[in-house]
């Protein structure tokens, strides 16, 4: 029932098809992703967005399988194109040759938290090198010259210096182009950035933005792009998954999401953004409510307490599939729901 | 819903740290306390442990009574006597029971051995008569919680065994149990007010003050105690009474815990006092001594009483230590160490193993100690992870 | 860097001063002085010393001056390796204390070895697999450890030995070798002897450490600087290694500047029980014997060994932990 939406003349190079991610602590069941599925284009930014607590980051973990216990994956694909052929990652032993080959050599992941990202008792070089050579046969000299040169290509100056310092040495901005370079060092075809500019300051947060683009341009990377800041995902994405409770509830083209949201979620969504046209003094809308408790969700369509279009009777009993509602579009709610 | 299903600090994931909303609401009124007790009682070995201390403490209130004969009454016939058995059943009928000793002459070392004789069974009551004693220092009382009849106590009864001086173990091991946890209590209470004092000072005025007194921490914390409490202990006059050893080796004891205990004052102070709430009552005009006592204890009460009970063991191990070495509590007084000094040596423990058996409370004890003072201090912080 | 280790250096000399005015503090206090002492010791052999020999005496040995004075002179006595006589033995201290002190500290120094041995595999183990069984073995054996003093391990031991292989497991030599000059096969034989002692006297200490590894460890381990490890294709094994258990390591080594005091503390009462030759049982004898000097001198050179390893601890963390190394520099 949950089908492809998204139409391109190229093939996705990650897709994920349903994909469930559950946490079994000892008091109960946690479905932090539960049915979530979208496609990556090559050389695309794909963003997704959510309130802490949607399962946004747990998809991320669960593509690159490092999803800590008590969690693991029951269900779903995440088919990733390689050579020609497809791996579906969620069959594939965490702890495989193959999976940790992919981890950081296909697929490289930069972090929320820069300092606390890098070991506080070895120098980012140490970090970067060990990458390197752990997908890459080469010598350290070697492997040496290729981090500098990716601490280079990033943008951080005197390189060869900078190598040898320690995570707590560098300025924040620093230490997230280093993070960055490390992400970046094995030459990955896809990018996972976890808030990359979450814990920065305005400025620094533009210029990292600013470099992902250009890097993007440059290398031609896919980027999955996870923030719950809509000013960044306007900015960097081509396509947009909404996720709410583990679901996705909506996903299409930017466009069509900032500008022709069909989801009563990402429509609140959007009015809680601060406008600079909205008049002064005005209070700013707010969602209804708050994200329910993740061992009591809410029955039917998870959104449905806090829904201003809550349909009695229909939204509280059954859970809404995505629809199709326009050119890559697709929305999961009844209220569009033809069938 | 009765009980709230998450922890307040399980955290599973930042992306499921969410608390459902009625439980959250029955947090949000809780009282500091409540919800400290909350958590402690999740803590089952805490829990379990608090009994466990509190019975031993009622050992302490109730020695006399629980012991059944004069733990100075030493009798050399009746010297290292094994345990006795208490049969419970006579005839499939409940009348409990000891068998008499009769003793004989061994003919080649002419030493005394004594043999159970079945055929003198010697009935065991509960609150029979035995020697005279007073509760609480006051009522006097002759009853003990078990005896026997129609021979005196000391003479019959031997749970535990006897000493070389033919003293029985089980009563001898109520009153060290009363010895050995009153000088721990004492111990703490003293390395309390040292610690509370100096590590308030400490935290509170910082500067030069701090600095000294942080390297007296150091310098202590960096010794080995025992040679320095045996050397001070031995050094206690030999003509002093019972009385004044005790007192003595406590205030020695006590030496031990406070430097611990001032630390865990200071570093509580320096980090509430660049708190909120203590800001606004500055703000408010509060005086020093009002936010001291008012804002600032209160806060860390909880955090005080855990490292006091964390200190306790440490306590009773050093009094048991010293008077293990025979440079603590000297005889006729009796503590947990007193008693294991009669097992100093290797031929009497293999001749009489029995008088290992006091090492059995101390172990449980300051695990009890040990597991009850972890959980007060996860509980301690009610508010924090 | 270089405040860092000036701060722990000026710390070790503080505690040297502070162990050498307690250790006098202990010579001085029970009640008489030295020549009172060796009075009463010569005249119970059946020698006489007159009044003039005494005063003599307490002159020669400075006892008419005041207690800083005498601090002074006895400090000046031991910077010369003069320790006095040993009142009970007739022989200068050195002599008597001879190779104890270094078996001492050969025997403390096993047993933290063995602590680090033991508490690391296992801490690390307890905390990877938390919760599993092998966690709860390790816990219960750390709650025993905490909960049982070394002297009644040694004498449970001591029992077990006795009833179960009827032997003495007491001891660092065996008998042939107590005696006998130092050789390789006499180091031999104390090494065969060491385990047992180390195992009884680290047993606390590691129960201690096994608890600090895991808590750190379990700690390190959520971190992201592990998860990007992960995300960065290492194998769990070597990651764990390299990354959360190197950091968990720092607090672990810092450990060591109060497992010394403590080992050190336990190694004269455990000594006392499985009658090792180290400076254990002669402190308690002195110290039973008021023979001051030797008693002193005992605690003045385990304090001062102490404050030794204390401070070898420190440069060894100041190599482990970048962090350490460079503060002060920013």
């Amino acid at each position: 029932m949950i089908n492809t939406v998204t139409e391109s003349s190229a093939a996705p190079i990650l897709s994920v098809r349903d994909l469930k991610t559950y946490f079994f602590p000892d008091e109960g069941t946690v479905k932090a992703v539960d049915g979530a599925s979208f496609d990556l284009l090559p050389r695309t930014t794909l963003g997704i967005v959510g309130e802490s607590g949607c399962g946004k980051s747990v998809a991320a973990r669960s593509i690159l399988r490092i999803v800590e216990r008590p969690g693991r994956i029951v269900g779903g694909a995440i088919l990733l194109q390689q050579n020609g052929s497809q791996v579906d990652l969620a069959q594939l032993d965490p702890q495989s040759q193959e999976m940790r080959q992919i981890r950081g050599g296909d697929i490289g992941l930069v972090f929320q938290e820069p300092m606390t990202s890098f070991s506080p008792v070895h120098t980012v070089g140490n970090q970067i090198v060990e990458t390197i050579r752990l997908h890459h046969p080469v010598s350290t000299q070697e492997a040496r010259e290729r981090a500098i040169a990716a601490f280079r290509s990033v943008g951080i100056p005197k390189p060869e210096r900078r190598i040898d310092e320690f995570a707590f040495e560098l300025s924040g901005g620093l230490r997230q182009r280093a993070m960055i370079a490390m992400a970046l060092s094995c030459g990955p075809r896809i990018l996972i950035a976890d808030e990359p500019t979450t814990a920065l300051d305005v400025t620094t947060q533009a210029q990292i933005l600013d470099l992902l683009r250009s890097l993007q341009e440059r290398e031609g990377m896919t980027i999955i792009l996870i923030t719950h800041n809509l000013g960044v995902v306007a900015e960097m994405c081509e396509t947009v998954v909404v996720m709410y409770l583990g679901r996705v509830v909506e996903e299409g083209p930017a466009d069509a999401i900032f500008h022709n949201a069909k989801h009563p979620y990402t429509q609140a969504l959007l009015r809680s953004i601060p406008s600079i046209h909205s008049t002064a003094r005005a209070e700013l809308p707010t969602i209804a409510g708050s994200i329910p408790h993740p061992y009591n969700r809410p029955a039917g369509c998870p959104f449905h307490p806090r829904c201003p279009d809550f349909m009695p009777g229909t939204c509280d009993k059954a859970e809404p599939g995505l629809t199709v509602v326009g050119d890559g579009q697709a929305v999961s709610c009844f209220l569009y729901d033809r069938t | 819903m009765t009980e709230p299903t998450v922890r307040p600090g399980a955290v599973v994931d930042e992306e499921v740290a969410l608390l459902p909303s009625v439980a959250e609401e029955r947090i949000s009124v809780a009282t500091q306390w409540q919800l400290m007790w909350w958590r402690f009682k999740k803590h089952r070995l805490a829990m379990l442990s608090t009994v466990i201390v509190f019975l031993f403490y009622l050992v302490v209130v109730f020695a006399d009574f629980l012991a059944y004969s004069d733990p100075l009454a030493s009798e050399a016939q009746r010297s290292l006597l094994p345990p006795h058995r208490i049969h419970w059943f006579d005839e499939g009928r409940f009348a409990p029971h000891v068998y008499g000793l009769t003793g004989k002459r061994d003919p080649a070392t002419f030493k005394r051995v004594y043999t159970p004789d079945p055929e003198k069974k010697i009935p065991v009551r509960f609150f029979a008569r035995g020697f005279e004693y007073r509760v609480f220092g006051l009522i006097p009382m002759d009853r003990h919680l078990i005896g026997v009849e129609g021979a005196t106590a000391e003479e019959t009864l031997f749970l535990l065994g006897t000493d070389e001086q033919g003293r029985d173990l089980w009563s001898r091991l109520m009153y060290g149990t009363q010895t050995s946890l009153i000088i721990g209590l004492v111990g703490v209470s003293l390395s309390l007010i040292l610690g509370v004092f100096l590590g308030g000072i400490s935290g509170l005025y910082g500067g030069v003050l701090d600095t000294i007194i942080q390297r007296v921490i150091e310098i202590l914390r960096s010794i080995p105690t025992i040679p320095l409490w045996m050397g001070l202990a031995a050094a206690l006059p030999n003509d002093w009474t019972v009385i004044q050893i005790y007192f003595a080796i406590t205030i020695i004891i006590s030496l031990i815990g406070w430097t611990e205990l001032a630390r865990v004052v200071r570093g509580r102070f320096l980090s509430l006092r660049q708190e909120d709430f203590v800001m606004a009552a500055e703000l408010c005009g509060c005086g020093q001594m009002r936010i001291i006592f008012t804002h600032l204890v209160p806060s860390f009460l909880s955090h005080i009483i855990a490292a006091t009970t964390l200190a306790i063991p440490a306590m009773i191990i050093s009094e048991t230590s010293l008077s293990f070495l025979g440079l603590g509590l000297r005889p006729p007084a009796i503590s947990w160490g007193v008693l294991l000094q009669q097992a100093q040596n290797i031929q009497a423990l293999a001749i009489s193993p029995w008088l290992l058996i006091p090492s059995i409370p101390v172990t449980i004890v300051i695990l009890a100690f040990n597991f009850m003072g972890d959980g007060l201090r996860d509980a301690a912080d009610p508010y924090g992870q | 860097m270089l405040a860092y280790l000036v701060r722990r250096l000026i710390l070790a000399i503080l505690t040297t001063w502070a162990v050498s005015v307690l250790s006098f503090v202990v010579i001085q206090l029970p009640p008489g002085d030295y020549i009172t002492s060796y009075i009463a010791q010569m005249s119970s052999s059946g020698s006489f010393v007159s009044e003039q020999e005494a005063n003599a005496l307490r002159q020669q040995y400075g006892l008419d001056q005041p207690q800083y004075i005498q601090y002074i002179r006895w400090m000046k006595m031991v910077l010369q390796g003069n320790f006095g006589m040993a009142l009970e033995y007739g022989r200068p201290v050195a002599e008597v204390i001879g190779d104890r002190i270094y078996l001492t500290m050969v025997v403390s120094v096993a047993a933290i070895i063995f602590t680090w041995c033991a508490a690391l595999p296992i801490g690390v183990y307890s905390a990877v697999r938390q919760y599993s069984w092998g966690d709860y073995v390790a816990t219960f054996i750390g709650f025993i450890g905490l909960a049982v003093p070394s002297f009644m391990l040694a004498l449970i031991l001591m029992y077990f030995g006795f009833t179960l292989f009827n032997a003495n497991i007491g001891g660092l030599f065996s008998d042939e070798f107590a005696e006998a000059p130092w050789t390789l096969a006499k180091l031999w034989d104390l090494t065969k002897h060491l385990p047992l002692p180390a195992l009884i006297l680290g047993l606390a200490g590691t129960a201690q450490l096994i608890r600090i590894m895991r808590a750190n460890l379990l700690d390190e381990l959520g971190k992201p600087y592990v998860v990007t490890a992960r995300a960065r294709g290492l194998s769990e094994g070597r990651l764990i290694i390299k990354y959360p258990v190197r950091v968990a390591l720092n607090p672990f080594a810092s450990t060591i500047g109060y497992l010394l005091p403590y080992v050190v503390s336990g190694s004269i009462i455990v000594s006392l029980v499985l009658s090792l030759p180290t400076v254990g049982p002669l402190l308690l004898k002195s110290l039973v014997a008021q023979d001051m000097f030797l008693a002193g001198t005992i605690v003045l050179l385990l304090g001062v060994m102490t404050v030794i390893g204390t401070f070898i601890s420190d440069l060894l963390l100041m190599w482990i932990d970048p962090r350490i190394r460079f503060e002060g520099r920013q």
